[in-house]
């Protein structure tokens, strides 16, 4: 794409040339469009590294990369910046909104943030999670999901397709966004993510990874990390066009240089980074499409309420850290409480070709801090062992930030939304919800305002809970059960791995009461930044809970011929008999000799057997001597015949 | 009802003169759904061989039937009788329709091979030339085993012996079954540093252990280390749970462990560390466990060491990129004994209480101050350390020791012990790669527990070198016969599996890991000892280089794994660290030992059967048989009286195995007193029975109560074989030989007089060995030295197997007591029976 615009701004580059010069944010495309005075409105695409440390010795990078494209079709069906193939999906499919997520590891809510924009919007549960949001007549929505997932697994190179059957997508109504009935939601929670997923993600960018802030992106690095989350956003409004965001979420622990001279020091004190040191590379030259290109450095609330207790502002450059560059700009939260501080972010502009910016931290006191957690941590496990029956426990356990949050939100009751999609072999009891608040069993009725259920039906749909808790704010822990009883699946059902288990995707928990929203004191209209202005956006606080690996009873695959013959040969001896004696009707069978015997008509072989044995006996019957003689020679002829195939065979 | 109805009918019709295939044929019409029923009359007229095996196969030659029936209306019912079926022909003589027809009814219940021995033994009129009537070859077969049961058990006895004592010669050689564990194929990443680590934190428990002994100070080192190397942490705390009786749990899982807490009181508690290891870039869903018990009231260096060892394992965990599991480090407080620590934690990983006066984990009223003392005391930095957590399914625990031994050996040793309760044993594959790291690797010797008396004995020695000359001379005969096993391979294999079998017949677990099994994790226990003294730093630092290094490479085997561990065996015995017999060679043994008795059981029924019709109108046992009860005594329906003696015996029995429970409410008794208790209860209700039900006990022969008695064993064993396979081969040991030769002793002394002396001997010895606390004692005596022998070792020996829920103690009370108390009566048996004058 950039290499075509090139050649198609030929004509000025003279002028380009000319102003090169001109120290300004204008990338190439904001000088194309000084020559193609549509464009102005026209495509965008910014790339923004948003960077932050973590109390527990990591460092968070998250890439933002931004493309817009107008609502006009003034180019027909080519664009410029916009990548193709997700322009033709959304006008295909027609697509109101899209999110895809692929993510390997998870996300600690614990220690990493729960309340935090980031974390409550870009923290996803482990393996693919896709939702879509149709401009579509109902009746036709299944169809196009289905359509949907297959195009998007081969545009990624992923299992998306997985997702077509009904069994493993659904419907939400309110619990995942409010009240909307052309949604619907899929999660793989085995889906590996490995770089054939990053590559054609990458694909979609104007400049790839070969320039700008995604040449960052060196896939050693960034797969060692603790946590990698790679997101594609869609929204498609008749207003604003199409607008397409893509994330990539990475938490990396900073090598640490083992002093075992310094060791009791250098555990206490965080290690010092840059971006060079943390992705093994630089950033290498600017991508010329870019509208804005820059690096966000934040300290978060904490950390600031930390360092001013230690005297130390708002400053860079202070005896605790440093940060290596200087930054452009300062952007402070604006605080509703006054009296409190609250988080800063720095702003640095990759501008220069030649210069790479390699933006550092350098520790030089141990500090320490606590990152911004959810109200409620929300954990989920199973109970019970054994291959029958087995419970689904939610525990949630309020957190030091809930007290915070009480001062804020002046009602005394916290609202939790909980979405959980359960397969349909794992049988869920709905009825057997119970919940417990601070360990005392409470009715539902106290406690759930709003509870939707749809049981799983075998084989067709999974089964999903939707649920709305209201408690008082001072509670500390909430806990929820649900009976289920593991269900058989037909044996052709099994995945390859069935004896790993079968997984549970992971629950939901919102808490509507809290966002995770941040205002700056800086005025809007500055603030051209789609990372911070996404920031800005009012978004509740939710987190995932762990996927689960129920474990069912499988066949034992790996000797099923052993298994059939042997049940086979077991069955056929057992009815085989028993129906002998059952059916068998000897008066009958007696008559029916006897009339034989009166016709005198005796089956040849039973006669001959009869005949030798009573000779061998040495006894004669009634029989004349020449019909035994010829049974004698019969069987004498018949006994060197099959000596002589014998030997022939066994030769 | 349905065949009451039959027979009714059926007598109607013979009396009316509709004989033999007439009478059928109007049943038939009459009542076409209940099929079986028909088939009443062909008992008496399939001919097989008597019983005595002596008599030629009879010919009977029928009167044609008086009336003719047309075939028509029944042919389109059911297809006719193949031809091929060689059926017998003849219907019965006149003079024995009425009694077949009175016995009709149980002939239908009875199987064939029983029906048509008697129907021979009834048809035995005059043989007539003729067709040669015929029965199913697989009658014939049957009927063939039940004549010839006398030899046919004792060829099976002395081949299951045989067998038994072969299984070491037919062990194989272990492999690892699953291709993803790949045991040893990368480096060991714990490095002389990790030692120093150990050695530090070694140093540093020493230090508190011998300063402070409140119990929560090495708790406080764990944690503040854990915390320190980033893994998450908590404390759990638990109540000990004390060895009593307590209601029936068998084959439950779930326990309420609500019950439990509320016996034991406040102060006692012991506390968990746990850590865990969240892996990165893993999505969570599976763990794997490391378990290393200490004594929080009095830590030794071997412990210390243990907890230093696991340490330095968790925290070169902590750095490694290769984790895919989630690994949990759990420093089991064992002040109140291992099992306790580590099963309370599993208890609450598995099924939680919510529901509690205070606080997450349930555990009483006491719990929120105790906690909030204990977590002042531990004064480590970080929120929640008493709230629970979890890391997924269990995908294996190692639960790892180090024990300073006294003897002293040429290499560091390994001691791998698997048994859990009721005989489960670990996936094979997990014995396996520990196996192959420990030797292939890092040079361990790896031993498994056996039977030290067994090492001695002589005959064991004479049986292994009786083999090794018979392996010799296959091995002339043809060189491709691999049988050579050398006499002390032979003793050994023999001792190693003779405690592999002992461990899993008592049902109780051999260590911690037993808790894990319940939870279908596949667990063991490694018991590392060093070569040397351990307060040798040098020798120190070897050692536990080589433990961490096995310890590393068997989580990084484990941790590829990517289903549950299913490839490799789960029924297996030992006989060596390297060589197992798997289940579809053991059975062999079994199946040989307890085949004889459905046989013989069937034979001594039919002889009595047969004697009683054929004497049963010439000569009455004037003892045995009153006037009153001649009716229910005489004709088929006597089993029946059998079969309530034995099931009286049976309930007794039953009844006897709840006593102890209800004993153990009575608090302030000694063992003994217990014991001795149980036994004069035991005895009085054992006479209560004899005098309410016992009357019409001695009116049935013998025979009939030994065949019986003989069928409910057969079935306990086959149905013990299922639930614990070694305490049924133990019992079937015991039990079979007991059953077969028992003959009452007033019948033994008609014999001759060697006869006599070897059959009163091999019974009365029997009756000894048979009695369930003398083979309890001979057990126990062998594989773990006699020492001093109480009465109240009983007691506690039956409350050991109640409280870990081992279903011996079932088998014992259910199978074994009732069996053998039969077997004593029919030893006393008052009068001969009828046999001793056929």
């Amino acid at each position: 794409m950039a290499v075509l615009r090139h050649s198609a701004a030929f004509p000025f580059l003279l002028l380009l040339v000319l102003l090169i010069c001109i120290p300004a944010l204008a990338s190439g495309v904001g000088l194309n469009d000084g020559g193609g005075g549509l464009e102005e409105e026209g495509e965008q695409f910014s790339e923004e590294l948003f960077l932050k440390p973590l109390p527990d010795r990591k460092v968070l990078a998250h890439f933002h990369f931004q493309s817009t494209a107008p609502p006009s079709a003034a180019n027909g069906r080519h664009h410029h910046l916009f990548p193709k193939a997700i322009a033709q999906l959304v006008r295909k499919f027609r697509i109101k909104d899209l999110e895809l997520s692929f993510t390997q590891g998870r996300w600690n809510y614990e220690s990493w943030g729960g309340s935090d924009p980031i974390s409550s919007t870009n923290a996803k549960p482990p393996g693919v999670e896709l939702w879509a949001l149709f401009d579509l007549p109902v009746m036709e929505i299944d169809a196009t999901w289905k359509d949907l997932t297959h195009a998007l697994s081969g545009l990624f190179c992923a299992s998306i397709n997985f997702l077509e059957s009904s069994t493993s997508y659904f419907a939400p109504s309110w619990a995942f966004r409010s009240n909307v009935s052309n949604l619907r939601y899929g999660a793989l929670p085995r889906e590996a993510v490995c770089t054939e997923n990053l590559t054609p993600w990458l694909k979609l960018l104007p400049c790839r990874d070969k320039a700008g802030l995604a040449s960052l992106l060196d896939r050693p690095s960034i797969y060692k990390g603790y946590y990698h989350s790679q997101r594609l956003q869609l929204t498609s409004t008749k207003s604003t066009g199409m607008v397409l965001k893509q994330t990539l979420t990475v938490v990396l622990k900073p090598d640490v240089q083992r002093n075992s001279a310094h060791s009791s020091l250098d555990n206490s004190i965080q290690p010092s980074w840059s971006v060079s040191s943390m992705f093994k590379k630089n950033v290498t030259g600017l991508c010329v499409p870019a509208k804005t290109s820059r690096i966000f450095f934040e300290l978060e609330t904490n950390m600031v309420v930390e360092l001013e207790k230690l005297g130390y502002g708002d400053s860079w450059s202070n005896s605790i850290f440093d940060l290596s560059p200087n930054p452009v700009r300062v952007f402070k939260e604006s605080n509703p409480l006054p009296g409190r501080s609250n988080s800063i972010i720095y702003e640095y502009i990759n501008y220069s070709e030649h210069e790479p910016l390699d933006l550092g931290m350098k520790w030089k006191l141990p500090f320490i801090w606590s990152c911004s957690q959810s109200p409620f941590h929300a954990s989920r496990f199973l109970m019970g062992s054994g291959n029958e029956r087995g419970s689904i426990a939610i525990s949630l356990q309020s957190t030091e930030s809930n007290k915070e949050f009480l001062a804020k939100s002046h009602g005394c009751t916290v609202q939790v939304l909980i979405f959980q999609v359960v397969p349909w072999y794992v049988k869920v009891y709905y009825h057997t919800l119970q919940v417990f608040i601070d360990g005392k069993p409470q009715s539902a009725s106290d406690v759930i305002e709003k509870i939707q259920v749809s049981p799983s039906e075998d084989k067709l749909f999974p089964g999903t809970l939707e649920l709305m808790l209201r408690y008082p704010c001072s509670v500390q822990s909430v806990a929820l059960t649900l009976d289920f009883d593991k269900g058989f699946l037909h044996i052709d059902e099994y995945p390859p791995d069935a004896n790993q288990g079968f997984d549970i995707p992971s629950a939901l928990v919102t808490f509507p009461n809290f966002h995770s929203s941040r205002s700056y004191v800086e005025d809007n209209l500055s603030i051209n930044s789609p990372l911070l202005l996404k920031f800005q956006e009012k978004n509740v606080v939710r987190s995932y809970t762990e996927a689960l690996l129920v474990p069912l009873t499988t066949p034992d695959f790996s000797m099923p011929y052993n298994v059939i013959t042997f049940t086979c040969t077991v069955l056929a001896l057992y009815f085989g008999s028993l129906l002998n004696v059952l059916r068998r009707r000897v008066g009958e069978e007696e008559r029916l000799l006897n009339s034989k015997g009166n016709t005198t008509r005796i089956r040849l072989i039973p006669l001959l057997l009869s005949k030798f044995s009573s000779k061998l006996k040495g006894r004669t019957d009634g029989t004349p001597k020449s019909s035994s003689l010829l049974g004698s020679k019969f069987l004498f002829i018949l006994v060197v015949v099959l000596a002589v195939l014998w030997h022939y065979i066994a030769n | 009802m349905a065949l009451k109805d039959a027979i009714k009918r059926k007598q109607r019709e013979e009396i009316s003169g509709g004989g033999g295939g007439g009478g059928v044929g109007t049943l038939r019409e009459n009542d076409g759904g209940k099929e079986f029923e028909v088939d009443l009359s062909f008992v008496g007229t399939t001919t097989l061989s008597s019983s005595s095996g002596s008599q030629p196969p009879l010919r009977v030659e029928l009167p044609p039937p008086r009336t003719p029936v047309s075939l028509a209306p029944r042919t389109p019912a059911g297809p006719p009788p193949p031809p091929s079926s060689p059926a017998a022909s003849g219907a019965p003589p006149p003079r024995l329709s009425s009694q077949f027809a009175s016995r009709g009814g149980l002939d239908g219940i009875l199987p064939p091979r029983a029906a048509s021995i008697m129907a021979a033994e009834a048809g035995d009129g005059k043989p007539q030339p003729g067709r040669r009537p015929r029965s199913r070859l697989i009658v014939r077969l049957g009927a063939l085993l039940v004549a010839h049961s006398v030899l046919v058990s004792v060829v099976c006895c002395i081949a299951g012996s045989v067998a038994f004592l072969l299984l070491p010669v037919l062990a194989k050689n272990t492999y690892v079954s699953e291709n993803a564990l790949m045991p040893g194929s990368a480096n060991p990443m714990f490095s002389s540093q990790d030692v120093v680590e150990a050695n530090r934190f070694l140093k540093e428990i020493l230090d508190r252990g011998s300063a402070k002994v409140t119990g929560t100070e090495i708790a406080k080192l764990i944690g503040q280390h854990v915390v320190d190397v980033g893994a998450e942490l908590y404390y759990h705390k638990f109540h000990p749970h004390g060895n009593q009786f307590h209601p029936l749990h068998f084959f439950s899982s779930i326990t309420n462990t609500m019950e439990m807490q509320h016996n034991s009181s406040c102060t006692l508690f012991g506390l968990n560390s746990v850590g865990i290891i969240r892996a990165p870039r893993g999505d969570g869903k599976e763990a794997i466990v490391l378990v290393t018990p200490y004594n929080s009231q009095n830590i030794g260096q071997s412990e210390a060491l243990s907890l230093g060892l696991a340490f330095s394992i968790f925290s070169l965990l902590s750095r490694v990129t290769w984790l895919a599991k989630d690994i949990v480090w759990l420093a089991a407080d064992s002040r109140y004994g291992e099992y306790t620590a580590v099963d309370s934690w599993l208890k609450d990983y598995h099924n939680p209480l919510f529901l509690s006066n205070s606080g997450k984990i349930g555990t009483g009223v006491c719990f929120e101050e105790n906690i909030l003392h204990l977590l002042d005391q531990l004064k480590v930095k970080g929120p929640r350390y008493n709230i629970f957590k979890r890391a997924g399914t269990m995908a294996a625990a190692l639960v790892f020791k180090v024990i300073e031994k006294k003897e002293k050996e040429e290499r560091d040793s390994l001691t791998i012990y698997a048994e859990a309760s009721n005989g489960q044993m670990p996936n094979l594959d997990l014995i396996n790669i520990v196996h192959y790291l420990a030797v292939h690797r890092q040079g361990l010797r790896v031993k498994i527990g056996s039977m030290h008396s067994l090492l001695k004995a002589a005959w064991l020695k004479f049986v292994g070198e009786m083999l090794q000359l018979f392996g010799k001379l296959t091995k002339h005969l043809n060189p491709k016969w691999k049988f050579d096993i050398t006499s002390a391979e032979y003793v050994e294999g023999t001792a190693t599996l003779a405690s592999s079998i002992y461990y899993q017949a008592l049902g109780v677990p051999t260590g911690s890991h037993g808790a894990f099994r319940d939870y279908q994790v596949d667990a063991i226990t490694l018991d590392l000892s060093p070569r040397f003294s351990l307060n040798n730093e040098n020798n120190r630092s070897a050692f536990l280089l080589r433990g961490g290094r096995l310890i590393e490479g068997v989580i990084h085997s484990v941790n590829n794994l990517l289903e549950k561990f299913h490839q490799s065996f789960f029924l297996y015995f030992l006989t060596a660290p390297h060589k197992f017999v798997s289940v579809g060679v053991y059975m062999i043994p079994f199946a040989l030992l307890i085949a004889p008795l459905p046989i013989v059981s069937a034979a001594l029924f039919s002889a009595n059967d047969n004697l009683g019709n054929s004497t049963e109108k010439v000569n009455q046992e004037p003892g045995c048989i009153g006037s009153s009860d001649m009716e229910l005594c005489s004709g088929s329906w006597k089993w029946l009286q059998a079969a309530k003696v034995v099931f009286m015996i049976h309930l007794w029995a039953i009844i006897m195995s709840f006593l102890p429970y209800m004993l153990s409410q009575f608090p302030l008794m000694t063992p003994i007193m217990l014991l001795l208790v149980w036994a004069a209860l035991s005895i009085c209700i054992l006479l209560i029975f004899y005098l309410i039900f016992g009357a019409c006990s001695t009116h049935c022969g013998w025979e009939l109560l030994k065949s019986v008695m003989i069928a409910a064993a057969s079935t306990g064993l086959s149905l013990m074989s299922i639930i614990n396979f070694s305490t049924a081969q133990i019992g079937a040991m015991l039990i079979v030989p007991m059953c077969l030769l028992v003959q009452p002793l007033r019948k033994q002394m008609q014999a001759g007089v060697c006869r006599k002396a070897v059959l009163v001997i091999c019974n009365l010895t029997l009756a000894v060995v048979g009695f369930p606390p003398v083979a309890l004692l001979i057990a126990k005596g062998v594989c773990e030295g006699f020492g001093k022998a109480d009465v109240g070792t009983f007691w506690e020996l039956a409350q050991l197997l109640w409280s870990w829920n081992s279903a011996t103690y079932l088998y014992l009370l259910w199978i074994h007591l009732p069996c053998w108390v039969l077997c004593l009566h029919i030893l006393l048996y008052p009068c001969i029976g009828r046999s001793s004058k056929a």
